[in-house]
């Protein structure tokens, strides 16, 4: 038996062990769940949509099936670097072209509900990275990294926040941002909320700078997240696989987290 | 009429009516209208002794007997005739078909004309006849409420009845008053008395009129045969000479009701044309739908001055025996109303009288009859007036 | 003097619903000329246009002169009750269901003698004024109104079989997001709806106005997203059943021209609101109310789209919006087929140029959400089918009338600034 033969059969046998929790970090896909609103007279996010086909009657006597629809940043999503214009001519940056091993990978889970819950325009900071390192070790290379919020536990008008002014959420600026791409090497970065910007992020500088620098630089954004309180700091392994939508600036997608339950 | 022919009309010298057939009514029947015009026909070979061979004349009225017409019934009834038409004024068909057939046979166009009418009444016959009655009923009556002629002819009696001081226990002698000629006549679907009290407490249909004011839709057929005298002697057939007749589609159309019919057009005509005078009509049949056209012809045919027929009526029994015998076998109102035999029932009554065939009804000495029709409500009136006098044979 | 209309009860759950029967439909292709105009509320009738005679019931000459030149021409409303009955019998289940009934003649000031309907508190032989609607069937008829306003005046039990008054019925207006969604439940509050229940798309977004809705009288705030199917389905599984009048006051409006647009992302939009939304409102309410429209003095009745007139003919300015609203309209034109038989009438409000953001940059004279709202309910009291509102709307609908062809030219004229 080859090393990495070993490899896959004790994480097949911890598998079916219930050693490995399979943890859904996934929203249901519901026509109501809210999306990014942009000022009208952009373009729009397509909600989410289904349409019957047929229900085991008279347009199909013995099945049942419906056409969905909707937008490639609909419900929790995957964002492709081409997603913004800081990406767009970076090789293998559509959900079709990047690379598969991308999709597979560690974990670092980075709790910032407190102060979310305290200031709904938290904004992570290379200095809260900092302090998180301190207690966890440092990020690993070409780690995913989530920002837990527990905005995912708000539902309706309290998810998306939005006022006069705009939304107010919670997310990272852009120092945090460019640590983490240019000191930590991430491979991604999560959030819960509705995009991976903070609600308030027009006003950065750079206006946007999780979509911007993180997709300037060839990462990945997760967004919609939810049940992060149940992944732990470090240590789990994030699968996020987007649908290979040709040229796809991102698509809808199940996201697992495996955790391991044996004590450490 | 600024350019119309002003030529004297001609009579109908030796032209007579004869063979009065009445085929017992019922309320509904299954049978289609053939059925009706195809007994009325060979009854008309019981009464005069005529085969198919020797009619050369048809003359039909009938609102049932879709898909067919006149043309499509020849060959039914083997009849080869020389003249053929199809009358569709509905209660004045019956002397309409009277004239038109007497100028056929005194042109030499036919010999012996037979004129039939009759319908079918279907449970639903009658609905359906009506919603389907004419254009103008369907844009402009039926939709305001489909009381069918019951709501035009209140309309009628409301106004008729507010200008001219008629009352309701006018219309209501006239009703019982042809109730009690119908107990005499076997053939009346009407065989109980009606009383006086009955009628004013009756229920009202749609006001002012009555139940009683109401003919009964029904079943049946009528006919009679229409030849020159020389005809009538040589096959040894009772007849009536016709003396006169009139006919008027339209008149006064723009009376905002119709208060009054065709018939005051040319009633002098009639007279005149007739050699006789109202004072010498014996029995007098008008078309009966409701007592309010009864009093309106008893006016508009000169029997009383327009707005009298309330003290007309008062004068006069109206029963065959009485004064002013008036639609002695009843009438539609207690006889029922057989769809286009309606518009024949009193012509044929009236032959009846003049040919010594009444029986328990029959007018003593009846000379010389009236006979009137008015037909089809085409919106809110009655379009068609018509009317004939007859004469015993001698 | 008419009784005011009261409460109606709770509905007896043994009972079963009353189906809805018909007053006479059918109708002469010349008659159709006066149900059309009824359908705007107008008393129309043939006039010779070389005699000046006016005919009735409808012809193809003049009956006086023979001329074929008939025209229909707007009449005086007055006239004088020469005879009246009151049926208390009819062949037809429809008034049989509502005898008594009063019908009389009327000597129109405009010349012919008609037979109408009668308001309960005309007197005998009184003067009257004749309005047309069309009534349960659809089509035109006359019914004679005291000369003088009465007390109670609409709640009259003929003249409500031409009306589809809000009074104490149960409206849906399908998007409160807006200025006009908004003034739509407060008309129907002022109109004395019992219930207006209120659609609300997408309650994570906020949206002004919200309190002030929710503070109306009757309004009852529901989830509804007319762009989704399983939100339409779910409240009709909820409401449909005691809906009466559903106000279609969902729009999505967006200026540009078919070449202006990159792709079909905003015009499926268009769609997706403007005729989707519809069909979707139509194959989920549609059916109920169908079946409820001879459901007591709160049966269903009308069911109100607000158009752009735009929908008659299309004005490049707002290309891709108006296509979507011309499918709204036919939409409306199958729905009013579909529903001929049930007594619901489909009314097509058509508004000329609306205050509010989409058209900010048109020029005056516009439609205030406000005054929009207002004439529905003056539209559903009068029972009236098409109106046409505002100037622009006004003049565009005529020029429709006169020739769709050329109009399309015309507008074809007309830029934007």
């Amino acid at each position: 038996m080859s090393k990495s033969n070993r490899l896959l059969n004790e994480l097949g046998t911890a598998l079916l062990a219930g050693d490995i929790d399979t943890v859904d970090l996934t929203h249901t896909l519901d026509p109501d769940f809210p999306v990014m609103i942009l000022p009208p007279e952009f373009g729009q996010c397509a909600r989410f949509r289904v349409e019957e086909v047929s229900r085991y009657d008279d347009r199909g006597p013995a099945w049942y099936w419906r056409n969905f629809s909707c937008g490639e940043h609909t419900g929790t999503h995957f964002d492709a670097p081409v997603h913004w214009i800081s990406g767009k001519d970076l090789p293998d940056a559509a959900v079709d072209s990047i690379p598969p091993e991308a999709f597979v990978g560690p974990v670092c889970v980075l709790d910032c509900s407190r102060e979310s819950a305290a200031d709904e325009d938290f904004l992570l900071t290379p200095e809260f990275i900092e302090a998180w390192e301190s207690k966890h070790d440092t990020i690993p290379e070409q780690s995913w990294v989530l920002m837990r919020t527990d905005w995912s536990r708000r539902s309706g008008a309290e998810y998306l926040n939005m006022r006069e002014d705009g939304a107010h959420t919670p997310g990272p600026n852009s120092d945090a941002m460019q640590f983490l791409i240019d000191e930590r090497n991430i491979r991604g970065f999560g959030t819960e909320t509705v995009g991976t910007d903070a609600g308030q992020a027009t006003h950065l500088s750079p206006p946007y700078p999780a979509h911007y620098l993180l997709h300037g630089a060839n990462r990945y954004g997760l967004q919609c997240l939810a049940n992060l309180d149940k992944v732990p700091p470090t240590g789990a392994i994030l699968v996020c696989p987007p649908l290979k939508i040709k040229h796809g600036s991102g698509s809808p997608l199940r996201v697992l987290a495996l955790v391991d339950r044996r004590p450490a | 009429m600024s350019i119309g022919d002003k030529r004297q009309r001609q009579a109908y010298d030796g032209i007579v009516v004869a063979a009065p057939v009445s085929v017992p009514y019922e309320r509904y029947s299954p049978e289609p209208a053939h059925w009706w015009l195809a007994r009325a026909l060979s009854g008309l070979g019981s009464a005069s002794g005529v085969s198919p061979s020797d009619v050369d004349g048809l003359c039909v009225s009938s609102f049932t007997l879709f898909p067919d017409t006149a043309v499509g019934l020849t060959q039914h009834f083997g009849l080869t005739p020389r003249w053929l038409d199809h009358i569709p004024t509905g209660g004045a068909s019956g002397v309409i078909a009277l004239r038109k057939a007497a100028r056929a046979v005194q042109s030499g166009d036919a010999g012996i004309v037979a004129c039939i009418a009759g319908d079918t009444n279907h449970v639903d016959s009658f609905r359906a006849m009506l919603t389907s009655f004419s254009r103008f009923s369907q844009d402009a009556s039926y939709p305001y409420g489909s009381g069918g002629p019951n709501g035009s002819f209140a309309l009628m009696t409301q106004d008729y009845m507010h200008q001219y001081g008629v009352q309701k226990k006018h219309f209501g002698k006239l009703c019982v008053a042809q109730r009690s000629n119908a107990l005499h006549y076997p053939d009346a679907l009407m065989k109980t008395p009606l009383t006086m009290e009955q009628y004013m407490s009756a229920r009202q249909i749609a006001d002012p009129i009555v139940l009683f004011d109401c003919v009964m839709p029904c079943a049946g057929a009528e006919a009679f045969l229409v030849m020159h005298e020389d005809q009538a002697k040589d096959m040894k057939l009772p007849f009536a000479r016709i003396l006169s007749t009139i006919e008027r589609h339209n008149a006064y159309p723009d009376d905002p009701v119709q208060t009054r019919g065709g018939w005051s057009l040319d009633k002098d005509e009639l007279w005149e044309q007739s050699g006789v005078t109202p004072a010498d009509v014996s029995l007098l049949q008008t078309y009966d739908d409701y007592p309010v056209v009864i009093a309106m012809q008893f006016e508009d045919l000169g029997f009383c001055e327009k707005g009298d027929a309330g003290a007309f009526i008062a004068e006069h029994t109206f029963t065959f025996d009485g004064s002013f015998p008036h639609n002695t076998s009843g009438g539609q109102l207690s006889v029922g109303q057989a769809g286009a035999a309606g518009g024949y029932l009193g012509l044929v009554e009236a032959i009846r009288q003049l040919t010594g065939a009444a029986q328990q009804n029959a007018v003593a000495d009846a000379e010389i009859a009236a006979v009137s029709g008015f037909g089809m409500i085409n919106f809110d009136r009655g379009l068609c007036s018509a009317a004939a006098i007859l004469a015993r044979q001698e | 003097m008419v009784e005011p209309l009261k409460k109606p009860p709770k509905k007896n759950p043994q009972k079963r619903t009353v189906l809805p029967t018909l007053p006479p439909f059918a109708r002469s292709r010349r008659a159709l000329a006066f149900t059309a105009a009824a359908a705007e509320g107008r008393f129309v009738l043939q006039r010779c246009a070389d005699c000046e005679s006016v005919c009735y019931p409808a012809r193809e000459i003049c009956p006086k002169c023979w001329s074929p030149a008939l025209r229909w021409d707007d009449m005086p409303d007055g006239g004088q009750m020469i005879a009246e009955t009151t049926l208390r019998t009819s062949i037809n289940t429809y008034f049989r269901e509502r005898m008594p009934w009063r019908i009389g003649t009327v000597q129109l000031d405009a010349g012919p003698s008609v037979l109408a309907h009668i308001h309960g508190d005309v007197n005998e032989r009184s003067r009257v004024r004749v309005i047309a609607r069309t009534d349960k069937s659809g089509q035109g008829v006359m019914i004679a109104l005291p000369e003088k306003e009465t007390p109670n005046m609409a709640d009259d039990r003929q003249l409500r079989t031409l009306t589809c008054d809000p009074k104490f019925r149960r409206v849906l207006i399908t998007d409160g997001r807006t200025e006009l969604g908004q003034a739509a439940a407060k008309a129907m509050v002022d109109a004395g709806a019992s219930i207006i229940f209120v659609g609300i798309a997408e309650s994570w977004r906020p949206y002004p106005g919200k309190e002030a809705l929710g503070a109306l009288p009757g309004v009852e705030i529901l989830p509804l997203d007319i762009t989704d199917t399983i939100s339409v389905q779910e409240l009709a599984g909820e409401i449909g059943g005691k809906t009466d009048i559903l106000i279609n006051t969902a729009e999505h409006v967006r200026p540009g021209a078919s070449m202006e647009r990159d792709g079909v992302v905003t015009a499926r939009d268009e769609m997706e609101v403007n005729y989707f939304g519809l069909l979707r409102l139509i194959q989920a309410f549609g059916p109920g109310m169908r079946a409820r429209g001879a459901d007591g003095d709160n049966s269903a009745c009308a069911w109100v789209n607000l158009l752009s007139v735009y929908a008659l003919s299309n004005w490049s300015a707002y290309g891709t919006t108006s296509a979507s609203q011309a499918a709204a309209y036919s939409l409306s034109q199958c729905l009013r087929a579909e529903m001929a038989g049930s007594g619901v009438k489909v009314v097509n409000i058509l508004f000329g140029p609306l205050d509010e953001s989409w058209r900010q940059p048109l020029p005056p004279p516009k439609v205030t959400p406000e005054r929009l709202a207002r004439t529905v309910a003056e539209t559903l009291q009068q029972g009236i089918e098409t109106v046409a509102l505002g100037p622009v709307a006004e003049d565009v609908m005529r020029r429709f009338k006169e020739d769709p062809l050329v109009l399309e030219r015309e507008l074809s004229q007309i830029q934007l600034g």
